[in-house]
C-alpha cells in the first residue's frame, strides 16, 4: 500500500512538526517584545512595533516567507562579508521558521498586548500597595494572569501556524507536503498522498484543540470558583 | 538602487496579475457569501441532522492547510476516474477552476462559522418582541434577525475577506500568473527583492488598505446606531488572524 | 513525544554543515528522473548525482548535497545555500547574466509528447489553439513563447509536473526533455497511450544550449577546477560507463565528443 512512501510521508511529519514548534517558540518571543514595545511610554518602540504588525498582518504569508527567505539571505550574506567574516550558512530550517516566527509574532503581539491590558489595573496597584517589588507584581500577578487571558488567542494562532507549515515546501524545506509531492511524482497518485497530508493535519489540529481546550479550562478553575461560590 | 527600468517593463504583467487577482477575490468571495449563508442556518439550527453535516464540512476545511485543499483539487482529482470522465471535467481541467473552486469552499467554511456565531448570539428578546408586535416569520428573519446577525458578524468577515485576499497568492502555486506568481518570474530572472517580491508587498498592500476601507464604511453604515467607544473595545480573542475553534 | 520533538528540533537546528576549506556544496533537484530522483528511503539517485560524485572525486573534496525546488535554485546558489548546481540546467544567455556556467556536460534534444493519434506533426499551425504544457522560465518555454504564438501555454513549476499535467489531461500537448519524458513517463505504465511526435527538436544555438554546471559569476577558481575534473572523466572513460547505465544513445555534447576523438 502506497508504494512504499508512506515512512517517508511520516518522516516528513516530525520536520513539519518541529517547523511548527520552533516557529511557535520564535513567535512568542517576538511577540512578547513586540506587545511590551507597543505598551512603552517610547513612541519610537511604538511606532516600530505598529508598522512590524501592520505590515505583516496586511501581506500573504506566502510572500512574506519568500521575501525573507531569499532577501534574508541576500543581507545577511551581504553583512557577513562587508564585516569579512565569510560565509554564514542558513539552512533552510532555520530559514523557514525564523520567517514564520517573524510573520507570527505581529499575530501573537496583538495577543499579547490584549491579554496584558485585559489585566485589571487595580490589580497591580493592589499588589504595589501591600508592598510586593515589581519583579514579585510581574511574577505573582501579572504573567500568570497573562498566560490565561492570552491562552485563548494563543491556541488560535498555533492553529493558524501549523497550517502555515504546508507552505514551507516552498521555499525548500524537506517536510510532508515536499515528500508528498515527491511521492505523487514517483507514483502518479497525487490524490492518495495529499490526502493522507490532510489527513495528519486533520488530526494534529484536533489533538491540539482537545490539548489545549482542556489547559483553557485548567487555568480557568478559579475564574469559575469565583461565579460558583 | 532600484532598477526602474526593470519595473516599468514588469508594470504591464503586474497589472494583469492585479486583475487575475480580483478576479479570483470577487468570484470567490460572493460565491463562499452566498454558500455560507444558508448554511449558517443549518449550522445555528438546532436539529442535530442540519447543524452536524455543515460543522463536519467547516470543521475539516478550517482544520486542515489550504495549500493542501489546493492541491488535492488540482493535483489529485485527475487522478480519479470518476472525475476525468464526468461531465465537469472541463471545469477541473482548467487551473483557474480549481482556484475558485479550493477559495470558494476554504471562504464558505469559515464565513459560515462567522454568520453562525453571529446567528447564535441574536438576543432572543429582539426576535420575541418582533414577534409579539405581530410580525410574521419572513418579516422577522429579513428586518430582525438578519440584519442583526450581519451587523455583528461584518467586523469578522472583513476580516475574513482580507484574508482571502491573501490567500489568493496560493494559486501562484498551480500556474496561475495573478500578483505574487509575477514577483516571483521577477526575482527568477533579475534575482532582486525589491522589483520583484517589493512591487507585489505593494500591490497587497494597496488591496489591503483599500478593503480595510471599504469595510470601515460598511460598518460605519450598519453600526452607526452604536456607541463608537464600544467598538473601540478589543478583546483579546478578536484580535487573532482567524477563529478556528470559535 | 515532548523528548522527541525536543530532540528531533535538535539535531534539525544544529545540523548546519560545517564549513571545511576542502568543502564543496552541490545544489541538486530530485525531480527529474533519471537525471537525479529520490527513493522512497530518501535517497538521491541519478546521473546528475552520479556526475556530481564524480566531479568531487577528481577535484579531491568533499561534497554535500543540497537538495532544492528548481525554482529556488538560483537564488539559493547566488544566497550561498550551495556552491554550484549540478540539476541538468541549460545553458542560456539569459541565465549566464546571473550566472557562471562550466563547459557542458550533457545535451539531448527536446521533444513534443501527446496521446497516441492526437498529433501527427508539431507547426505552429498545427498547434494553433492548443494547450502545450511545458516547463516554467525555461529554455523550452522561452521557444514556445516565441515560435507558437497562437496556442495556449501552461507552465508548470516541475518538470515531472508537466507529464502529470498531460496525463491528467490538462493540456492537450507536452513539450519536454527527449530523455526525462521517455524515462519518467512513456516507460512507465501511466505513459502508455502516450507517444512522442514528430523528429527530436535542438534547442541549441551559438553559444547555448548544452547542460552545464552553474556556479557563482566570477567563482573563476571553482569554474576552472570542475572543467578539468570534467574533462578528465570524460578523457578516461568513466562518463561512457555512467553514461551507459542510464542512457542507449550518446549523450555528451557534440564539440566535447569531437575533442576526444
Amino acid at each position: 500500500m502506497f508504494h512504499g512512501y508512506l515512512p517517508m510521508i511520516l518522516d516528513g511529519l516530525r520536520v513539519t512538526l518541529s517547523v511548527a514548534v520552533v516557529s511557535l517558540a520564535v513567535a512568542s518571543v517576538f511577540g512578547m517584545m513586540g506587545a511590551v514595545a507597543k505598551l512603552s511610554a517610547s513612541p519610537v518602540l511604538r511606532a516600530v512595533a505598529g508598522t512590524y504588525t501592520t505590515v505583516i498582518r496586511a501581506l500573504p504569508d506566502l510572500l512574506l516567507m519568500l521575501v525573507i527567505f531569499y532577501g534574508g539571505q541576500i543581507l545577511l550574506n551581504t553583512i557577513t562579508q562587508a564585516q569579512g567574516w565569510g560565509y554564514v550558512d542558513v539552512n533552510a530550517f532555520m530559514a523557514g521558521t525564523i520567517t514564520l516566527g517573524f510573520v507570527f509574532g505581529a499575530y501573537l503581539t496583538e495577543t499579547f498586548r490584549g491579554a496584558i491590558l485585559a489585566i485589571p489595573r487595580g490589580q497591580i496597584e493592589a499588589a504595589q500597595s501591600i508592598g510586593l517589588s515589581r519583579g514579585q507584581v510581574l511574577r505573582n500577578v501579572t504573567i500568570p494572569q497573562m498566560v490565561r487571558h492570552a491562552l485563548p488567542g494563543f491556541t488560535n494562532n498555533w492553529l493558524v501556524l501549523l497550517k502555515a507549515t504546508a507552505l514551507v515546501s516552498i521555499i525548500g524545506l524537506d517536510d510532508m507536503m515536499h515528500r508528498a509531492s515527491l511521492a505523487s511524482a514517483a507514483t502518479r497518485e497525487p490524490f492518495t498522498f495529499y490526502m493522507i497530508v490532510g489527513a495528519i493535519y486533520l488530526a494534529i489540529t484536533t489533538v491540539s484543540i482537545l490539548g489545549l481546550g482542556a489547559l483553557n479550562w485548567r487555568m480557568s478553575r478559579s475564574l469559575r470558583r469565583e461565579a460558583v461560590g | 538602487m532600484i532598477n526602474w527600468s526593470i519595473i516599468i517593463e514588469m508594470l504591464p504583467a503586474f497589472w494583469r496579475g492585479l486583475q487575475i487577482t480580483l478576479i479570483l477575490l470577487c468570484t470567490a468571495g460572493l460565491a463562499g457569501l452566498a454558500l455560507a449563508v444558508p448554511l449558517s442556518l443549518a449550522r445555528a439550527s438546532s436539529h442535530p441532522l442540519l447543524s452536524w453535516p455543515v460543522f463536519i464540512f467547516t470543521y475539516i476545511l478550517r482544520g486542515t492547510p489550504l495549500l493542501v485543499q489546493l492541491f488535492i483539487i488540482y493535483y489529485g482529482l485527475p487522478q480519479l476516474d470518476i472525475v476525468r470522465q464526468s461531465a465537469f471535467w472541463p471545469f477541473f481541467r482548467d487551473p483557474f477552476f480549481c482556484a475558485w473552486l479550493a477559495f470558494t469552499l476554504n471562504t464558505t467554511a469559515y464565513t459560515t462559522e462567522i454568520f453562525a456565531g453571529a446567528i447564535r448570539n441574536t438576543p432572543a428578546g429582539e426576535v420575541e418582541a418582533a414577534r409579539a408586535m405581530g410580525l410574521s416569520r419572513t418579516q422577522v428573519l429579513r428586518d430582525i434577525f438578519w440584519p442583526g446577525a450581519w451587523r455583528r458578524a461584518l467586523p469578522q468577515y472583513g476580516n475574513e475577506v482580507v484574508q482571502l485576499m491573501h490567500a489568493t497568492a496560493l494559486a501562484s502555486t498551480i500556474t496561475i500568473v495573478e500578483i505574487l506568481r509575477v514577483g516571483r518570474d521577477v526575482y527568477y530572472n533579475h534575482l532582486v527583492i525589491t522589483e520583484s517580491f517589493g512591487m507585489a508587498a505593494v500591490f497587497f498592500l494597496a488591496l489591503t488598505v483599500v478593503l480595510t476601507l471599504i469595510f470601515r464604511i460598511l460598518e460605519k453604515l450598519f453600526l452607526r446606531h452604536l456607541d463608537p467607544r464600544d467598538s473601540a473595545n478589543v478583546s483579546p480573542s478578536e484580535t487573532t488572524k482567524v477563529t478556528v475553534n470559535a | 513525544m515532548r523528548n522527541t520533538i525536543t530532540s528531533l528540533v535538535l539535531t534539525t537546528v544544529l545540523a548546519v554543515p560545517a564549513l571545511a576549506s576542502d568543502q564543496i556544496r552541490i545544489g541538486v533537484e530530485g525531480n527529474y528522473p533519471p537525471f537525479s530522483q529520490v527513493a522512497p528511503d530518501g535517497a538521491l539517485s541519478g546521473f546528475d548525482i552520479d556526475i556530481a560524485d564524480a566531479l568531487c572525486d577528481r577535484m579531491q573534496v568533499e561534497c554535500t548535497l543540497v537538495q532544492q525546488e528548481w525554482e529556488g535554485m538560483i537564488p539559493a546558489l547566488s544566497a550561498n545555500r550551495f556552491d554550484m548546481i549540478v540539476a541538468s540546467m541549460t545553458i542560456t544567455d539569459a541565465r549566464r547574466e546571473r550566472v557562471d556556467f562550466s563547459d557542458p556536460y550533457y545535451d539531448v534534444p527536446s521533444r513534443f509528447i501527446a496521446a497516441e493519434g492526437d498529433f501527427t506533426s508539431y507547426s505552429p499551425e498545427d498547434l494553433a489553439g492548443q494547450t502545450i504544457i511545458v516547463l516554467r522560465n525555461s529554455p523550452r518555454a522561452d521557444f514556445l513563447e516565441e515560435n507558437y504564438p497562437d496556442s495556449r501555454i501552461l507552465a508548470v513549476d516541475r518538470e515531472p509536473a508537466v507529464y502529470l499535467e498531460l496525463a491528467a489531461g490538462r493540456g492537450d500537448i507536452a513539450f519536454g526533455s527527449s530523455v526525462v519524458s521517455a524515462e519518467a513517463f512513456l516507460n512507465t505504465p501511466q505513459g502508455e497511450g502516450f507517444v512522442q511526435v514528430g523528429d527530436p527538436i535542438s534547442l541549441t544555438r551559438a553559444g547555448e544550449g548544452g547542460v552545464g554546471i552553474a556556479m557563482r559569476k566570477n567563482d573563476d577558481a571553482l569554474r576552472e577546477r570542475v572543467n578539468a575534473a570534467l574533462a578528465e572523466i570524460m578523457a578516461d572513460g568513466t562518463y561512457d560507463e555512467m553514461a551507459s547505465q542510464y542512457f542507449e544513445f550518446d549523450i555528451m555534447p557534440e564539440a566535447a565528443r569531437d575533442a576526444l576523438n
